[in-house]
């Protein structure tokens, strides 16, 4: 019993220290690169967090969906643009920016403090309306829950996706005519595509 | 593990892709951060799952992967359109779409 509870706090400790630690890259390294890199430690640290919690289905989906696709898409995207070169990270260090945001991340973390030493054992107080967890059968349960209870919700994210995909389509479509001055901004027929992309 | 310390855990990240996400300027670094924060409310979701013993949270977190999947493709698209016409764009140079 005493081996499995520190096992358990020990994948805990490990994983909740990659987490924070890649989190803290994404945000201080300058090389869009290393950010990257920094959010696939992120993400690597949760999977293994959502295997701590028996969420083995999550847990796959976690690897291949986010560290899979996404990073891969995000580094892509760098490369493709060619800003994988350091930024200098003190010109866009607004001060307003700073302040806010240093209040609202420690203001979150002041919250989570909150909850920690109060000891809550529920937060809601409601109980299982969905269905129970099994950790040998996750899979089962949640296709169970997602086409009955969620079915509804399933079909508008198959609506978004197929969204998503076409303005991604209509966005990455190269726009005939010279680029466009900066300082010319707003012109005509660039607003008239904005305002189509975004109905 | 207590579910508090998973719940510690996911506002501490959230509080740095927060913060992260309101001090840079580079629309893909920003785009990191939010995906932090959706990682972030992922962990407390699993973590009320298991706690309530409840199939819900579980599921709640499969559609927030894919709407996190959908917003990538539809915000590196927009980031790609932009810095085809002007390269080295920062946040503040992009709050001209704000019609």
């Amino acid at each position: 019993m005493f081996a499995t509870s520190l096992v358990q706090t020990l994948t805990f400790a490990i994983a909740a220290m990659i987490c924070v630690t890649g989190a803290l890259g994404v945000v201080a390294l300058r090389n869009p690169v290393h950010n990257a890199l920094s959010l696939v430690a992120t993400l690597f640290g949760v999977a293994v967090l959502f295997i701590a919690q028996e969420a083995y289905f999550l847990a796959a989906i976690q690897v291949i969906v986010y560290a899979g696709a996404i990073v891969v898409l995000f580094l892509f995207v760098i490369m493709l643009l060619g800003v994988d070169r350091a930024e200098s990270f003190a010109a866009e260090r607004h001060p307003l920016g700073l302040a806010v945001g240093g209040i609202l991340g420690g203001g979150v973390m002041v919250l989570a403090a909150v909850t920690l030493f109060a000891g809550v054992d529920t937060a809601t107080g409601r109980r299982s309306t969905v269905g129970a967890l099994a950790p040998s059968d996750d899979l089962n349960r949640i296709g169970r829950a997602l086409f009955t209870e969620y079915a509804f919700a399933f079909e508008l994210t198959s609506l978004l996706l197929t969204i998503a995909v076409l303005g991604a389509v209509l966005l990455s479509r190269r726009a005939s005519g010279p680029p466009i001055d900066l300082d010319e901004f707003p012109a005509e027929e660039p607003d008239a595509d904005a305002e189509e992309v975004e109905a | 593990m207590s579910p508090n310390a998973y719940v510690l855990l996911g506002a501490v990240l959230f509080g740095i892709g927060a913060a992260g996400l309101l001090i840079r300027r580079s629309p893909l670094v920003m785009f990191m951060c939010i995906e932090l924060m959706l990682n972030a409310v992922n962990v407390t979701f699993v973590a009320f799952s298991k706690m309530l013993n409840d199939v819900g949270g579980q599921v709640v977190v499969f559609f927030v992967l894919v709407v996190a999947a959908a917003e990538v493709v539809v915000g590196l698209g927009i980031i790609v359109a932009v810095m085809r016409r002007r390269s080295g764009i920062s946040a503040d140079d992009l709050s001209l779409m704000k019609g």
